[in-house]
């Protein structure tokens, strides 16, 4: 058994990270919920188990999404993560050749070149030691970059990147020391011994023409193994935590594991402590590019992870969901702010009485219930287009809260308050079955969300107005005159990365007009900076927001701006001398009687 | 005791008018330069003036007698387009074809009115029978008798004050010192004409601040029966007959209220000009936090730009009543004579305060 004291440092801090990692991950799968807690138990035999670690390889060595995000980015991760996966698997395969038995004492593949100068045949010299160069090669290189990242950030087309705190620091320092020490380690022992690689007797060479290599090289092997304990030691309370994390999270992922609507469970401590802290998600938030505030995703994270997190810094979010679209990991970041202002949020006692007042007794059996939404009754325009499509086209229908409503819960459950908007929905759903309506049409994508995703329906078809215009003009019963005026769509948050509808209304428009794409389109649209969910929020910072992304908006220098929701058009028409309207105002204006 | 010095004063509304009056007498030519073919500007759209009910046209009457003056050259339909300084005073180009020097610039360009269009959950614009104070004027300016749309007398009125003003939606976080009593005289017209139509003023605060605006406020209620409601309107909507339903929430009842009117009026506010912007550019003027003027001093300076030569009045600075332009029109011209006579009074310094801290900015 090869030995030396140095092998120490490595060992102790492997061992301590091991016994801190099972405890955190078995106190996480104890806070799952039993459903989940069995759901994870069953797939370890399953199919799934495969479809993990195909995900393990394609996302925590390969880093794919990062690739495609930003791709000398997706290469650093990458080289690190394979690179260093590589070092431990095809160097354990190397000792093992050495030692000429399956079973060897766990740092031999780490150091196995201070023990092991005897480098004879294809296998060990030419073989071994040059795949063992080129991948410290590699990681040499991924280690530059990653320096460089720190200071010449722009060289990755970031403009920030995250801020580190101390546990970060010294772990980052300890692993941009790793690799270097490795290299200059073996380089000195290749010097003395002649058993190194292309890269590494090269580098021992040249430096034991003026280097005192006999009595330097035990002191780097301490080097490179004080290096190691010490990122092993500070990695559970840094960003790299995220390493190993992330393989369980994608394992839980594909075991059908999620986190529930209604509250945190360990799951959501996973994907907390998966966040690599790469940074895309900072240059995403209109919030911190505005008002210069750092709560936006990574940091609120961090701040649950140090359980240091305010309730003002859960509710200083617009929850667009642009964090949540970019992140790599895949981290559903917006929900997790969402159910920690649940924490917070007071238990208040409402009084529901006046809904007598407001109930709709209309006693007529109709095809479509609409459902306006109380921010549609503040952008009236929109509701006289669509009574106005309903009226020319014949549809028996029912404006559910023409003469006021009870609202559809979602701003309750914005601000955290679950309980609250528990009673308001079930109401509103029995006012709104009683239409005895086969579809829902809403004016309003906030409502949209929580008709389709949470008051389950059985027998009524919820759609958003764009989406039953569109299916109008398809089915042939609404014919439109296009006109030459032009036209960007702002794509609402709610309706875009929330419900996932960008074609309908993009198709309904280039059959009305001339629709011009715009730079940020799609999932990566900015938020108008409206939302409902962002209360401390002041008018002044609102505004900066909305105009911000009024003005890449109106870069093709559009006739009108169009957009589908009351909310974001209220609040661009507040900041913007371009006409703002609705999609269904712009069909009511151009069909065809 | 003519001088050798001229002055031009951009805007003819009352308080270019009363500068031009003022620096004429002092012997100072001035180029009175007005984008409209008119002299007057807003007060022309005006009938009756708060709190006197005086006709708007005696008062400018009297502004235009100010202005016959020899040395002031009128220029109607003139747009100021180009300007560049000159020595210590500044070459100016109007409408791209005449070129004029001034050794001093007084800038009046006023204020616009907020465009309702932009609170649609009021339905101007949207809803037949629902105006603006300023449509209302000029309804009472042609003589005509006030209807709805559909021809009908009008039974119940309702008056929303803070239309556009004190408003951060809107982007006016300020009040607009007028709307308020132009309501109330407003409401007290609609009752000599119409009296047995009911009406309503929705009001979140009454600011009757002015000399004899309470006494109006009193009449409003004693005399005429106009009921003034503390709330907000939250919307507005439409019935079949063309009659506006207004949700208020009562903040005094402390309970939402539902009412019909058959027109609805909306005293929209002061806001800073479109040519205020234009004409700032032309400078490099700044902004307050309000949009309107900076002065150089919000007590003391409060004629003064921050570009040497370049001087302000009236309500490019602020919204004000007839009263205080027509006054800081005088103390502009003063600050005007004192700046191309060097007077010792323009030497004097304050040290500024920043007036951000009042506003919310974070
Ligand atoms: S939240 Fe996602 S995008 Fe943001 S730093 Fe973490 S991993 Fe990256
Ligand atoms: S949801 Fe939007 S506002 Fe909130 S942190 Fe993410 S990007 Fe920023
Ligand atoms: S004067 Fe009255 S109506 Fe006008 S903004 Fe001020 S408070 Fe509102």
């Amino acid at each position: 058994m090869s030995f030396d004291w140095f092998v120490l440092p490595f060992s102790i801090g492997a061992l301590i990270l091991i016994v801190v990692l099972i405890s955190r991950y078995i106190l996480w799968v104890i806070k799952l919920s039993r459903a989940d807690r069995r759901k994870s138990w069953r797939s370890v035999f399953s199919f799934k188990l495969f479809q993990a670690v195909w995900e393990v390889f394609n996302e925590s060595l390969l880093h794919r999404k990062i690739f495609r995000v930003n791709a000398l980015l997706g290469w650093m991760h990458m080289t690190f993560a394979l690179g260093w996966f590589l070092l431990i698997v095809i160097g354990s395969v190397e000792s093992k050749f050495h030692k000429e038995k399956v079973f060897n004492m766990p740092y031999d593949p780490i150091f196995l070149r201070y023990f092991e100068h005897d480098v004879h045949g294809f296998w060990f010299a030419e073989g071994f030691t040059t795949i063992m160069d080129t991948i410290l090669l590699l990681l040499l290189v991924a280690t530059i970059m990653a320096v460089s990242k720190r200071f010449f950030k722009w060289i990755y087309g970031m403009k920030r990147t995250t801020k580190l705190h101390p546990g970060d620091q010294i772990a980052l320092a300890s692993l941009w020391l790793i690799f270097p020490m490795r290299f200059i380690a073996e380089s000195f022992t290749a010097g003395i011994y002649g058993n190194g690689g292309y890269l590494t007797q090269t580098a021992g060479d040249i430096f034991a023409t003026f280097l005192p290599l006999k009595s330097l090289e035990l002191g780097a092997w301490w080097t490179y193994s004080s290096a190691l304990c010490l990122f092993f030691l500070f990695l559970p309370f840094s960003r790299y935590m995220h390493i190993p994390t992330e393989v369980f999270l994608i394992y839980l992922r594909k075991a059908g594991v999620k986190t529930p609507d209604n509250k945190l469970t360990g799951f959501s401590e996973f994907e907390t402590y998966s966040c690599s802290r790469c940074g895309l998600c900072i240059d995403q938030c209109q919030l911190s590019e505005t008002t210069g505030y750092d709560d936006q995703a990574v940091y609120f994270l961090q701040k649950l992870r140090r359980n240091i997190l305010q309730e003002e810094s859960s509710h200083n979010c617009l929850l667009c969901g642009k964090c949540t679209n970019i992140c790599p990991v895949g981290i559903d970041i917006t929900k997790i702010r969402l159910l920690k202002r649940t924490e917070f949020a007071p238990e208040m006692l409402f009084n529901y009485r006046h809904y007598e007042n407001v109930i709709h007794h209309d006693e007529r059996k109709v095809d479509v219930a609409y459902f306006g939404g109380c921010m549609t009754h503040l952008t009236p325009k929109i509701k006289i287009a669509m009574t106005g499509i309903f009226r020319k086209l014949n549809i028996r229908y029912n404006f559910v809260d023409e003469n006021g409503s009870i609202c559809c819960g979602r701003p309750l459950k914005l601000a955290g308050n679950h309980m609250q908007a528990r009673d308001l929905m079930q109401e509103n759903k029995r006012i709104i079955i009683a239409t005895g309506a086969k579809i829902l049409v809403t004016s309003c994508p906030i409502c949209y969300n929580i008709f389709k995703n949470e008051y389950k329906f059985d027998k009524i078809q919820v759609l958003h107005h764009s989406e039953y215009l569109n299916l109008l003009h398809k089915e042939g019963a609404l014919k439109l005159t296009p006109n030459e005026e032009k036209m960007v769509y702002h794509d609402p948050c709610e309706l875009g990365r929330m419900m996932n509808i960008y074609e309908p209304p993009r198709e309904i428009l280039e059959k009305s007009g001339k629709l011009i794409p715009v730079q940020k389109e799609k999932n990566f649209a900015d938020c108008c900076g409206g939302s409902l969910a962002n209360l401390p929020l002041s008018e002044d910072n609102r505004r900066k927001v909305s105009k911000e992304a009024l003005t890449k908006l109106l870069a093709p220098s559009p006739d009108i701006l169009v957009t589908a929701c009351p909310l974001c058009k209220k609040t661009f028409s507040n900041v913007s001398d371009t006409p703002v309207k609705d999609i269904a105002e712009v069909v009511y204006e151009r069909m065809i009687e | 005791m003519d001088t050798n010095k001229t002055v031009a004063v951009i805007g003819g509304g009352i308080a270019g008018m009363e500068a031009a009056t003022f620096l004429s007498a002092r012997g100072i030519t001035v180029y009175l330069i007005e984008k409209e073919d008119k002299l007057g500007g807003h007060l022309l759209d005006w009938e009756r003036l708060f709190p006197t009910m005086r006709n708007g046209s005696e008062v400018v009457k009297f502004l235009m007698d100010g202005v016959k003056a020899d040395n002031i050259k009128i220029m109607l339909s003139s747009k100021l387009t180009a300007a560049e300084k000159s020595g210590k005073g500044y070459n100016l180009r109007i409408n791209e074809n005449v070129d004029l020097f001034a050794d001093a610039v007084l800038v009046t360009t006023g204020y616009d009115l907020f465009d309702a269009t932009k609170k649609e959950e009021y339905g101007y614009g949207i809803y037949d029978n629902v105006i603006t104070s300023a449509d209302l004027e000029k309804i009472f300016m042609s003589g005509k008798a006030l209807q709805t749309k559909q021809g009908n007398v009008p039974k119940k009125i309702g008056l929303v004050h803070c239309v556009g003003s004190r408003d951060e939606k809107a982007g006016n976080v300020y009040c607009s010192k007028v709307c308020c009593v132009t309501g109330v005289k407003q409401a007290i017209e609609i009752k000599q004409k119409m009296p047995y139509t009911e009406v309503f003023n929705f009001y979140m605060d009454l600011r009757m601040y002015g000399m004899h605006f309470e006494a109006l406020y009193k009449k409003a209620q004693a005399d005429f029966g106009i009921q003034f409601i503390r709330g907000r309107l939250s919307e507005a909507s439409e019935d079949q007959n063309g009659g506006i339903i207004l949700k208020v929430e009562d903040t005094l009842m402390g309970k939402p209220l539902k009412l019909t009117v058959d027109i609805l009026v909306l005293l929209i506010g002061l806001i800073p000009a479109k040519g205020s912007k234009e004409v700032g550019e032309l400078f490099g003027l700044k902004n307050g936090v309000n949009g309107f003027y900076k002065t150089t001093d919000q007590h003391t300076l409060t004629n003064s730009s921050n570009v040497d030569g370049v001087f302000f009045a009236g309500a490019c600075t602020s919204p004000k009543t007839i009263t205080n332009t027509i006054t800081d029109a005088r103390a502009a011209a003063s600050t005007v004579a004192a700046y191309l006579f060097n007077y010792r009074s323009l030497e004097r310094k304050i040290e500024q305060n920043e007036d951000f801290w009042l506003y919310n900015t974070k």
